[in-house]
């Protein structure tokens, strides 16, 4: 006797395995809004208005080092009528990765990143609208300044870029790669090179001088401060906000902020087919009242909102944000194009040939 | 000395971190552990974690015991390779599995933009995120029955038949009896595979805290967090998957002896 | 029956007791199809698409990528870490299995239950446990983030039940009696592990080795918390291909994961063919 599946145990076979398909497909529906919720802190205790609340939620796609300040915004923002409600859902990564994820599809009604191409290339995918920028602050939400982490007690009194390309500094830095913090820290190290004079030769040799003193490449930012808290390295290039960040936590570090050093400028936009919740909720960022949120986690206003408590964290918290002797910016050197060209050009970038 | 050497290194290596994984969780009583593991964020990360799990191990079940049934019964052309290519996923890194499944079902993949026009999202979503974990614990399941089937054989059956009863009759009455401890015993291993699955499921998920977070990545991001608030909930997540992990164990052990008696 | 599924793989003939399998039947290659497309789906069409994608500028182009000196450092370290995890785990592995078969002793439940800990733990969750004891602050005051030690640790963690349970049963099955028999005639213990026991046991510790070599190349999870990613020092190389997907340099990434497919497939390979050699033997 030959054995033999029947054709009716075969075509349970096709609709077990079919099943298993539509399961797969089927669950695309499934992540819908509504299973959880995080940084909303108010929507139970919003204002009651006449209206029922309707409850909607925002996704937000941000950089590494923001989520407390953004975690405390989305709780500002459920206080306001505007916010009534609203729920951000937020997912925090490399600035560069997170700018690519939401060009291949990640869902965003806000992004903020570390850095303006990082927008700018959403933009060309036609996913964020030409006019994001167009504000006088030009898209910029939150400021900061390039500084030197160092361990508890600067045991190797570092004060300046000079020091951290001694012998025996070992420097901790996210990767410009995927991260935008590093290229922060990249502009901060070269435009200290440039000097006064503009001394692009200058700007090379002390380039080629830091990177040889870079022991750990991060994938972002805060991937970067995990290794230097963890033991690696000896300074930690980064954000200010980020490391008051780190030391309102109680993370053992200290931190300098160099003579020479660079403004950081870090965008947010709503995307083209973003709800109106997400525009509320940026120009609730952009407020006075956002700005103080922002302010006291640490990142310098673009608005020139001053602090009007202590910011915990920082060196003197009644002065939290000091002046450098000298502060460059993008505009310095001919703007993000230039910069990513000569500088971050994936190719033949300076940054690209000094690492090979 | 060489039990000795076995349990220093064992302890060392293994139940040293463990404990003091479970101190460190701990260390502040049980009000902030329940305070972590009610919280939304995590209870939200526990059922997605719960749902592509679930999904993955139905689609392995269901694959598994059809495909092991015809690997073992049937002969046919190209089973060797099919058998090899079942076996490959297991044995390659995470972060492959989930660069492959980008470069085929992403927005700019082969298949991703057609799909995506279709109104259906692979990557960043909760399909890609079953499909990565379909592919890191494809063979569990299977690789347990093929070994019983072929013990078994199929006299059984052929008797069974030779009574008259149906197929599917034959396969409830006689072929799941026969493998049921075998396939309780990868659905336990897939299972424990899938809960944890990290690295692939990291590349193809946009983490969403509350909508693409599954536990693993909870974890991690928990952890990358400043603050000790953030390093509870680390630690908190990291325990339940522990403690899960540990049950399967248990369970996984005690379905081996049974497994080998039948 | 091992934990370690993958080891009791088919073998190339049925060694049932039933009469030998049938030629495929429609509905039985309906369902084959179906299998197929599935797989084709869920396995080929990826790999397909790595190599497809590694060779999208030509073999220069591959060559490149793969020899880029951080690929290159952190394709040589994994290689490296992952052979030094693989030859201690033959050793302490064989140790372990050798202990919980042979020896008597109370809570040997208990270890048995710890060795699988590894292999049910999710690989973050391992990261986290290691760092823990093994990272600042510890009790021990030992700290390995960033070191190559680190690493290493993390890769001998997540293996640490393959060796054992794949010689485990061969040894359980073991016949004594010719240990006995040896050792009447004389034979040092020494000897008789050699001559005896050895070559009953190596083709499972040869298996269960290549199954944590395999392993150990593609770990991710458990690594990258203590390794603190130290490009051309403690970078492995799945590390490297997640940067470089995340920097959208898609064939960097994809030339380094063609490299270790490669390897993996040359490791699956080996395992089936030392396994039909042994079966064929038995």
């Amino acid at each position: 006797m030959k054995f033999t599946f029947t054709r009716r145990s075969s075509r349970l076979a096709a609709v077990l395995a079919a099943a298993s398909l539509l399961a797969v497909t089927g669950c695309s529906s499934s992540d819908d809004p509504g299973t959880g919720s995080t940084q909303t802190a108010g929507s139970s205790e919003a204002p009651a208005s006449e209206a029922p609340v309707e409850e909607t939620s925002i996704d937000l796609v941000g950089f590494a080092v923001i989520q407390a300040a953004y975690d405390d915004l989305a709780a500002g923002f459920a206080q306001t009528d505007a916010g009534a409600g609203v729920t951000v859902k937020g997912s925090f990564g490399a600035s560069g990765a997170q700018s690519r994820a939401v060009i291949a599809g990640q869902d965003a009604d806000l992004v903020a990143l570390s850095l303006t191409p990082d927008v700018d290339n959403i933009v060309k995918e036609g996913l964020i609208p030409e006019d994001w920028n167009t504000d006088p602050q030009k898209g910029i939400v939150s400021d900061s300044v390039v500084v030197i982490a160092v361990r508890k007690g600067n045991p190797k009194n570092i004060q300046g870029w000079d020091d951290i390309v001694k012998d025996g500094v070992g420097i901790v830095t996210a990767d410009p790669g995927t991260s935008g913090s590093a290229k922060w820290n990249l502009l901060g190290a070269y435009t200290h090179g440039l000097g006064d004079n503009n001394d692009k030769a200058a700007a090379e040799a002390y380039l080629q001088q830091f990177i040889d003193h870079v022991v750990s490449w991060n994938d972002s930012g805060r991937t970067a401060t995990d290794a230097f808290v963890k033991g690696t390295g000896d300074v930690l290039i980064s954000y200010e906000n980020e490391a008051i960040a780190a030391r309102a936590a109680d993370v053992e570090l200290d931190y300098v902020v160099p003579d020479s050093t660079f403004l950081i400028e870090n965008p947010a936009a709503t995307t083209t087919d973003a709800a109106q919740q997400a525009k509320d909720f940026l120009t609730f960022v952009r407020s006075d009242e956002g700005q103080q949120i922002l302010v006291a986690h640490g990142f310098r206003s673009p608005f020139g909102v001053e602090p009007t408590a202590d910011v915990v964290g920082a060196n003197d918290p009644s002065d939290p944000f000091p002046a450098p002797a000298r502060i460059w910016t993008v505009e310095d050197l001919g703007g993000w194009s230039v910069v990513n060209d000569e500088l971050f050009g994936k190719e033949d970038g300076l940054v690209t040939q000094l690492r090979g | 000395m060489l039990r000795t050497i076995a349990v220093l290194y064992v302890t060392g290596l293994v139940a040293l971190p463990v404990a003091s994984v479970v101190q460190h969780t701990f260390a502040d009583g049980l009000a902030p552990v329940i305070e972590v593991i009610t919280s939304e964020d995590f209870l939200a990360a526990l059922r997605l974690t719960a749902i592509v799990a679930g999904i993955a191990v139905t689609i392995n079940t269901v694959f598994g015991v059809g495909m092991s049934l015809l690997l073992v019964r049937y002969r046919f052309r190209g089973r060797r390779f099919i058998s090899a290519v079942i076996d490959l996923p297991v044995s390659i890194s995470p972060i492959v599995v989930g660069v492959a499944l980008i470069l085929v079902y992403g927005s700019y993949g082969w298949f991703g933009g057609a799909l995506e026009d279709a109104g259906f999202r692979v990557i960043f979503a909760v399909p890609g995120m079953v499909l990565a974990t379909v592919l890191v614990s494809l063979p569990l399941v299977l690789r347990e029955i093929v070994p019983t089937l072929e013990e078994a054989g199929i006299e059984q059956e052929q008797a069974a038949q030779s009574l008259g009863a149906g197929p599917w009759q034959r396969f409830w009455r006689i072929t799941l009896p026969t493998i049921k401890w075998a396939l309780a015993y990868g659905v336990a291993l897939s299972l424990a595979r899938s809960m944890g699955e990290f690295g692939a499921v990291r590349v193809v998920s946009g983490s969403v805290a509350g909508v693409s977070q599954t536990l693993t990545l909870y974890v991690n991001d928990s952890y990358q967090e400043f603050g000790a608030q953030a390093q509870q909930q680390a630690f908190a997540a990291a325990f339940v998957l522990m403690a899960i992990a540990v049950v399967l164990i248990v369970v996984i052990a005690a379905l081996r002896p049974k497994e080998d008696r039948s | 029956m091992s934990l370690v599924a993958q080891v009791d793989r088919a073998t190339p003939t049925a060694r049932g007791r039933g009469r030998r399998p049938g030629e495929l039947t429609r509905g039985a290659g309906l369902g084959l199809g179906i299998g197929v497309l599935w797989l084709s789906l869920l396995v080929l069409l990826p790999i397909a698409a790595i190599v497809s994608t590694a060779f999208e500028d030509g073999i220069a182009g591959f060559w490149e990528a793969i020899t880029d000196p951080e690929a290159l450092a952190a394709i040589r370290f994994t290689v490296g870490a992952a052979a030094l995890v693989t030859l201690v785990n033959a050793v302490i592995g064989t140790l372990i299995a050798w202990v919980l078969v042979r020896d008597q002793f109370p809570g040997k439940r208990i270890l048995e239950v710890i060795i699988d800990i590894p292999f049910a733990l999710p690989t973050i969750v391992a990261g986290l446990v290691l760092i823990t004891l093994y990272g600042p602050g510890g009790p021990f005051g030992i700290n390995l983030v960033g070191t190559q030690a680190g690493v290493v640790l993390a890769l001998l963690f997540v293996t640490l039940p393959f060796v054992v349970r794949s010689v485990q049963p061969v040894l359980i099955d073991a016949d004594r009696e010719v240990e006995q028999a040896a050792a009447s005639l004389g034979a040092s213990g020494f000897v008789i592990f050699r001559r005896v026991i050895l070559p009953t046991i190596t083709p499972a510790v040869v298996s269960g080795a290549a199954l944590s070599f395999a392993r150990a190349l593609g770990e991710f999870g458990s690594v990258i918390l203590i390794s603190a990613n130290l490009i051309g020092k403690t970078q492995v190389s799945s590390s490297y291909i997640l940067k470089m997907i995340e920097s959208q340099e898609p064939v960097a990434a994809a030339a380094v994961a063609t490299l270790l497919l490669g390897v993996a497939v040359v490791v699956l390979v080996m395992l089936d063919v030392i396994q039909r050699r042994t079966a064929r033997r038995g």
